[in-house]
């Protein structure tokens, strides 16, 4: 199991085949409270960049963006009616979307922890 | 200082960009007859203030006003008695306010009255939530159309044949752009609405179905079960109410399942005005109102704990969110809908249930007197303040011979679709508690002798 991170503050855990996406500490303490995530239906498809979420807190409106390509297989309900997830535990229930990787060597392409962690500190 | 912001130079500059190749070329949508190519007619540049005066109302009084004449005319706009009160309050130095006055620090005065407004449309409209209006019923129409398309991911919107034909006009034009794919047909002159056909034609590319109620010939029918099919089908079912004093009477759009209720407002508050400003009422069902456009006003409190009224859910709109936004539309038609609230709020439940009653109760006298005029028939089976007579010959004649009398007798058919030459003989009726007795029997005497 292992975890990477984009430049768009999204993370992704791979399990298999199976990758589960959110947005990173950083990202939410950017937002502030998070009032309404939009996560998308089961079997939608992805190419890699394509807006797959959206995440609306007190400040701000943004998109989230599918990280890899691939075909949806779950989105996380709880969000709807406990959006406070994403700020509470961004990087662990807080989740977005799962979905089953079309490439997985699209993931050589994105940050591991020490690289991320070093590009927000230069931010 | 003056300031002249452009210059001939700038003109041109703009006009090459564009493809113009002078001013006069962005007005060629208007038809050239209906276009002045001089000075007014009879007015030399020069005058005195009092001549001119003079001049403008003698050209006015060459109108057929509404208010002077038995007057029959609705087809989406209504002539309702508006209490002097209304206009008396609208223009209260309360109420007069900067453009686009939505701070909550300085117009909580202006967001009480939205949120009371939306509060009244909701309940009139039968729906969990309203916004603080559109342009007019018509607009309000097409983003119901749009908003249809965001939740369902579909592009097919089945327009009912009741709807009015200005409305599928305006949602034809906007469909240009967003590539929305309407079906639609002109309705067809018998008692029953298309209700069936439109339940049967339903299928996984409908985004909405889309019907009038009272629909363009005045039918009333129920929604429930064209709700409950288009809702199996993973559709929404939008209800327009083009005569919102119908609702006093009519079981509300919502009550019977519509998913969003869009109308025109202004039957309450708002006068003729030669077709407008009006106001657009727009309400949906609670899990809707992330994609609903429009302002929407919310209650709240403040850091005190005292309630205060704020805009609110404003990442749908386009400060916010640019070109992701539910609508291109950032305003509200304040002034028409502070009319309507005060006009609902003279009136409250119970006032409004009777001026739909007396409403009713004149149309009901009116199409019982002109359908005994030889030749004539009612077409309704069922109907609010409107309804539809086919007359033995072409409608769109008598209703000018009509006028010749001074006798404003109805929307012919055939002024609304042109091109159907079997709609020709249809003449849509309104009578509201403006009409008198007297008005109804001028304009059968008179239709009887037209049609002798």
């Amino acid at each position: 199991m292992s975890r990477y991170f984009t430049e768009e503050h999204e993370w992704v855990e791979v399990e298999g085949k199976i990758a589960t996406v959110g947005i990173t500490e950083y990202a939410q303490q950017q937002l502030g409270d998070v009032v309404f995530v939009d996560v998308p239906a089961e079997g939608k498809q992805f190419d890699k960049g394509d807006e797959a979420a959206v995440v609306e807190s007190v400040k701000a409106a943004s998109d989230v963006y599918s990280p890899i390509s691939g075909t949806i297989v779950e989105g996380n309900e709880v969000l709807a009616d406990e959006p406070g997830l994403v700020n509470s535990d961004p990087e662990g229930d807080g989740w977005f979307f799962k979905l089953e990787l079309s490439d997985e060597a699209e993931l050589d392409a994105l940050m591991d922890e020490a690289a991320y962690k070093k590009f927000v500190a230069d931010l | 200082m003056r300031y002249l912001p452009l210059n001939n130079q700038d003109r041109s500059a703009m006009l090459a960009t564009i493809g113009a190749a002078s001013i006069d070329d962005l007005f060629i949508d208007i038809p050239e007859e209906a276009r002045l190519t001089g000075p007014i007619h009879g007015l030399p540049m020069h005058a005195p203030e009092m001549a001119v005066e003079r001049h403008m109302k003698a050209l006015a009084s060459q109108n057929l006003v509404a208010g002077d004449v038995p007057f029959f005319m609705g087809a989406g706009a209504y002539r309702h008695h508006v209490p002097a009160s209304v206009d008396h309050l609208i223009q209260r130095g309360e109420f007069l306010t900067a453009y686009t006055p939505y701070q909550p620090e300085i117009a909580q005065g202006t967001l009480q009255m939205l949120f009371e407004f939306q509060t009244q449309v909701a309940r009139l409209l039968g729906c969990d939530v309203a916004n603080a209006s559109m342009y007019d019923g018509s607009t309000a129409c097409w983003e119901a159309i749009g908003m249809a398309r965001r939740i369902t991911k579909r592009a097919t919107a089945l327009l009912s044949s009741g709807l009015h034909p200005h409305y599928v006009g305006v949602a034809k034009t906007m469909a240009r752009f967003t590539g929305d794919a309407l079906v639609h047909q002109a309705p067809s002159l018998k008692p029953e609405t298309d209700i069936a056909d439109l339940i049967g034609q339903i299928d996984k590319n409908t985004s909405c179905v889309v019907v009038q109620y009272p629909d363009i010939l005045g039918r009333v029918e129920d929604l429930s079960a064209l709700a409950q099919a288009t809702q199996a089908a993973g559709a929404l079912l939008i209800a327009v109410v083009t005569e919102a004093v119908a609702l006093g009477a009519l079981r509300s759009p919502g009550e019977m399942g519509a998913d969003i209720v869009v109308g025109e407002g202004q039957s309450l508050g708002v006068g003729l005005q030669f077709g407008g400003p009006y106001v657009g009422l727009f309400g949906c069902k609670q899990k809707y109102v992330r994609q609903m456009p429009g302002r929407l006003c919310g209650e709240t409190l403040d850091a005190e704990g005292k309630r205060g009224f704020v805009l609110t859910l404003s990442t749908r709109e386009q400060h916010i969110r640019r070109e992701k936004a539910t609508s291109n539309i950032c305003t509200n038609s304040g002034l028409c809908a502070l009319a309507f609230s005060i006009h609902m709020t003279l009136l409250g439940e119970k006032g409004l249930r009777g001026l739909a009653e007396v409403n009713h109760a004149m149309a009901v006298t009116a199409a019982e007197r002109l359908e005994n005029v030889p030749g004539v028939k009612l077409l309704n089976a069922s109907f609010f303040n409107e309804f539809t007579l086919v007359l033995p010959k072409d409608a769109r004649t008598i209703v000018r011979a009509l006028a010749d009398r001074r006798i404003l007798g109805g929307v012919s058919l055939g002024r609304l679709y042109p091109e159907e030459a079997d709609l020709a003989n249809g003449l849509v009726v309104a009578v509201t508690e403006t009409a008198t007795l007297e008005d109804i029997e001028a304009f059968a005497t008179n239709l009887e002798e037209l049609l002798a």
